[in-house]
């Protein structure tokens, strides 16, 4: 397949299937579903060419676009982009599948699914900040569409929250993004990463730009603008207050898109973009990076301890999850000491960590929010933790995949949450003890929460309107089977996705500056 | 073939006027096939203009007009008339097939409106100064008719305010030019000769700011921008269309090409400085920021859904004024890239806005509109206007996005500052935007069954073919230009170039 664009493949494939879909009525399910398949079959191509690029980018194309704007075609892949790809894939075919009951506009809705899938696929290829930041806000629009029309009661609210937030992040990371252009004339990833790493790009930002305002480097205030867009997405608090309304009202299989996939535009955001430029500058910003990293994995374990609805339980998890990924990448921001070859151990356990723990929780808290979907679609929208008991008793097999799903969230070993979230611990640990320690208060506390919901949902007496609560039919088994399979295989073997990351971790952080 | 867009336009309109009355499909046809073929010969003197140096105005006709005062008829075209003659001729195009329920006066009504067409054209090709002014008072006169005549809420009141408005500020102008020309010494009034006459740099520290005023004013500067929103929900759809989308355009291209080309010097720093305020540029730049800030905000607190756009249109201009007084290649290039794509957006906005729903729901009040659940009623018009709101609230994709971001990288070079007002400006934007997609077309709540049945009785009219291709037009270009900018800029940019590096500076 050498000489095929793959990667614009990809891209465009679901722009065409969202198109089709569009005019194909009740028939758009069966054509979203072929689509994903299509696209997951290219992505896992792409994977399988991740190992022979040793860390590097791959895959890459490049065309001329508008130069007078450092406007450039410039795709690529590297073991973390390909990684992306495939979660992508994996979560948007989850989400089709589980979406078989959209009676409201099939056409549109699976329409605006593909165009999501489209913009997650351009964001996680693109190398040139114009085209990332097209796909970036091009997943945006249908996003907050699928809250908006097929979503809760509450959903106007929302997803307007949603989309204003996650806009106002976006130009403060425009208008950041602009002067590294204004001082550089390019807009090109690697190049920036590269006179990053050589300091040259502060020198050009103090150049063009001045040495400070209000008392601060220009260079700190463009970390600040850039991290903010990022840190809507993620997101890290105290910018997550969108995400429980938003998480909580679009519908299940929405929400699996918005947790499993979206939210990792703001974390790949942070190491394609935010660490390769402002590494230096995050550095200087570590303490109160951390303090906040530690806030959001504390305080997401906390707020899920007290919500009674499992879509809140699991958005706060969620939140708290990704807190993990916060804290591994801000506590590996630490500048090159010489004389300790433990750091740079630590700094690429911790970026193993990060990068598993984006995949891992991808797949875990996508199943979460089906299995939710499932539930509610058996007792007719009921979804509060306290309505459920004892479905292990009519529904053994749920109760048994759910149980595996959950306890994947929890960190269980042997299974994939496990892996990702030690991986962090020990690189952290010796980074930043005093933040690990803090952070395993949120490990403690999610532990708690997880079980709770095992025990009042899976135990005790059923209450009257589970009693007929039927069990998974094969269908449902079918499709559940390769993810559940996936979170054991992880957990087990986790080299097969550490073995073709490890490469591209080692080579980030030889290209980083801290 | 680009002074034929002038010629053809008015020999239109007074044909368009000696028509016989009450044939409107013929009136409507003839306007269409005038647009039509103006627009042809704008896309074709674009394409000729490709292949030829852009920087340099290539003369398209020139001869003796009044030899006496060296007023001479010269017609020309560099990159950015040629690209802002593109915008007027898809404008024309647009305004046509937007008014194709026009059933008053038909005849009369396109005999203004090409007769406006074809003095834009005019000031856009116009490299002689006194040609330039005379385009520019033509094109006022029938703005003030269609708007009179054909108008809703308050026209006499608004086409009134916005004749007195552009009047003083083409007095201004003319004030200016006059001096100008006298202290020139200069015996020609051309655009290139008066360019290179050298006045004193006090006298055009002085003549500046009258000048850019003037042309501001109907560029819809802050805080003499009060006509525009009053204008635009008064006048009749294709008018509104016009105005936010070309004429407010002609003040901006005359800060540039007049204001900037002509008095170099005017922008220089005083020599003294007060609260940090130090040159014209200062001051007007803080103008446009507040401009589109204010603007953005008031079109957030608006129940008339045709104001929204309105007061939308003033926060966008800001951009451009804001693009103009970088005085740096990029941000001024940004700023006429921001006139075009303004002009298209705009255009669509207010087609949506105007025609496409108002015309059905005779209402434009955000409030009533809610209560219209229109996204069911009327899909087309709903994703339309998400299509267009997109674009105006400047999503990468659109031309809106590349525009904006070629001012914001100007202004990044020249005041740091400035750019982080206009981001607080974008966000508004994003919040405007939304709130009037949201209440206009996709509001919560079910419709009660007798509003289902009062739905079911009387539906919406069909939405038309004329409405289907002008929309389609204007998403594509818009689109096009997004994704392709550098069909425009190649034009654009060396005309700009040019432009500052003449004049000394």
């Amino acid at each position: 397949m050498s000489g095929i664009p793959v990667l614009t493949l990809l891209t465009v494939l679901p722009l065409v299937g969202a198109a089709v879909a569009l005019v194909s009525g009740k028939h758009a399910r069966a054509v979203a579903i072929l689509t994903t398949l299509a696209c997951l079959a290219l992505a896992l191509y792409v994977w399988m060419q991740v190992p022979a690029l040793n860390g590097a980018m791959g895959l890459v194309e490049t065309h001329a676009w508008a130069p007078s704007l450092g406007v450039e075609y410039h795709l690529g892949v590297d073991g973390l982009g390909a990684l992306m790809l495939v979660l992508s894939a994996i979560v948007t075919l989850m989400s089709v599948d589980a979406a078989h009951r959209v009676h409201h506009q099939p056409g549109l809705y699976f329409g605006l699914v593909l165009m999501l899938e489209s913009g997650l696929f351009g964001s996680f290829t693109a190398l040139n900040f114009f085209h990332w930041f097209l796909f970036w806000e091009l997943s945006l629009i249908p996003a907050f569409f699928l809250i908006k029309l097929w979503g809760g009661t509450r959903r106007g609210p929302a997803a307007t929250q949603f989309f204003v937030y996650t806009m106002a992040g976006s130009v403060a990371l425009l208008v950041a993004f602009l002067a590294v252009f204004v001082a550089t004339r390019s807009m090109d990833f690697q190049y920036l990463t590269f006179q990053a790493s050589t300091g040259a790009l502060e020198r050009a930002v103090t150049q063009h730009l001045g040495s400070g305002m209000l008392g601060w480097p220009v260079m700190m205030w463009l970390a600040v603008g850039v991290l903010a867009g990022f840190a809507v997405k993620v997101p890290m608090f105290p910018f997550h207050t969108w995400l429980p309304a938003a998480y909580a009202e679009a519908p299940s299989p929405v929400t699996m898109l918005l947790t499993g996939a979206m939210s990792k535009m703001g974390v790949y955001g942070l190491l394609r973009i935010a660490l390769p430029l402002f590494g230096h500058q995050i550095a200087q910003m570590r303490t109160p990076l951390l303090v906040l990293a530690v806030a959001t994995v504390v305080m997401g374990a906390w707020a899920a301890a007290a919500q009674t609805d499992l879509k809140r339980v699991f958005a706060y998890s969620s939140v708290n999850h990704l807190g993990y990924c916060l804290l591994g990448i801000f506590a590996l921001a630490v500048p090159f000491a010489a004389g300790d070859p433990g750091q740079l151990a630590s700094q690429a356990a911790a970026l193993n960590g990060v990068i598993l723990q984006m995949f891992n929780h991808g797949i875990t808290a996508a199943a979460l929010f089906w299995f939710v979907a499932m539930m509610q679609q058996r007792t007719g929208g009921h979804r509060g933790i306290d309505q459920f008991g004892g479905l292990r008793k009519p529904a053994p097999v749920l109760a048994g995949l759910m149980g595996i799903t959950l306890f994947s969230s929890l960190g269980l070993p042997g299974l994939n949450g496990f892996v990702g979230e030690f991986l962090i611990f020990r690189g952290v640990f010796s980074l930043a003890w005093f933040a690990s320690a803090v952070s395993v208060l949120g490990l403690l506390v999610t532990a708690a929460v997880i079980l709770t919901v095992i025990q009042k949902v899976f135990t005790g007496p059923v209450p009257e309107h589970c009693v007929g609560f039927p069990d998974l039919h094969t269908g449902e088994r079918v499709a559940l089977a390769p993810v559940i399979g996936l979170m054991l295989l992880i957990g087990v073997l986790p080299g097969l996705i550490v073995n073709s990351v490890n490469p591209t971790v080692l080579h980030l952080l030889s290209q980083w500056r801290f | 073939m680009l002074a034929w867009t002038i010629y053809l336009s008015f020999a239109g309109a007074l044909i368009e006027a000696l028509l016989p009355k009450g044939r409107h499909a013929l009136a409507r046809w003839f306007a269409l096939t005038v647009a039509v073929a103006g627009l042809a010969m704008a896309v074709q003197g674009f394409v000729v203009g490709m292949g030829t140096n852009q920087a340099v105005p290539t003369v398209i006709a020139n001869s003796a007009w009044v030899p006496s005062m060296g007023i001479r008829c010269l017609l020309a075209a560099d990159g950015i008339s040629r690209v802002l003659v593109l915008l007027t001729g898809l404008a024309a195009v647009a305004g046509v097939l937007f008014s194709w329920n026009i059933e008053l006066r038909t005849n009369e009504f396109f005999a203004f409106f090409l007769a406006l067409i074809g003095g834009v054209y005019g000031v856009f090709l116009s490299f002689d100064l006194f040609l330039l002014f005379v385009f520019y008072e033509i094109a006022i006169v029938p703005k003030y008719f269609l708007i009179a005549i054909w108008g809703s809420t308050r026209r006499e009141y608004a086409a009134m305010k916005l004749a007195l408005y552009s009047f003083v500020g083409s007095a201004m102008v003319l004030i200016g030019l006059l001096v100008a020309y006298a202290a020139s010494g200069s015996h020609s009034t051309g655009l290139i000769a008066l360019g290179h006459a050298n006045l004193p740099v006090s006298s055009q520290m002085g003549l500046f700011p009258l000048v850019f005023v003037g042309f501001g004013i109907l560029a819809g500067m802050w805080p003499f921008h009060t006509w525009a929103p009053t204008g635009h929900v008064a006048a009749p759809t294709a008018a509104s269309m016009l105005l936010a989308g070309v004429v407010m355009k002609l003040g901006a291209y005359g800060c540039l090409r007049v204001a900037i080309g002509l008095f170099p010097h005017g922008l220089d720093p005083w020599g003294f400085s007060i609260a940090g305020v130090g040159s014209w540029r200062d001051v007007f730049a803080i103008l446009a920021v507040i401009g589109i800030v204010y603007g953005a905000l008031v079109a957030l607190a608006q129940t008339d859904f045709k104001f929204v756009i309105g007061y939308s249109s003033v926060s966008h201009m800001g951009f451009v004024l804001l693009g103009l007084v970088t005085l740096n290649q990029i941000g001024v290039t940004g700023a006429v890239l921001q006139m075009f794509s303004h002009g298209i957006i705009a255009g669509l906005l207010f087609a949506i806005v105007g025609r496409i729903v108002y015309d059905r729901t005779h209402t434009r009040q955000l409030a009533e509109l809610e209560t219209m659940h229109l996204s069911r009623r009327m899909p087309f018009a709903a994703w339309a206007f998400v299509i267009a709101g997109v674009a105006s609230m400047g999503l990468p994709g659109f031309s809106g996005f590349v525009a904006e971001f070629q001012v914001l990288v100007g202004a990044w070079s020249a005041k740091p500052w400035w750019t982080l007002a206009a981001g607080v400006g974008i966000v508004v934007g994003v919040a405007y935007t939304w709130r009037a997609l949201q209440k206009a077309f996709f509001a919560d709540g079910l419709p009660s069954a007798h509003a289902l049945e009062q739905e079911h009785a009387h539906p919406f009219a069909a939405i038309t073919w004329p409405e289907v291709t002008g929309t389609a037009m204007l998403v594509g270009v818009s689109l096009v230009v997004g994704l392709y900018p550098k069909i425009l800029l190649d034009a654009i940019e060396p005309a700009v170039k040019a432009l500052l590096a003449g004049g000394g500076r």
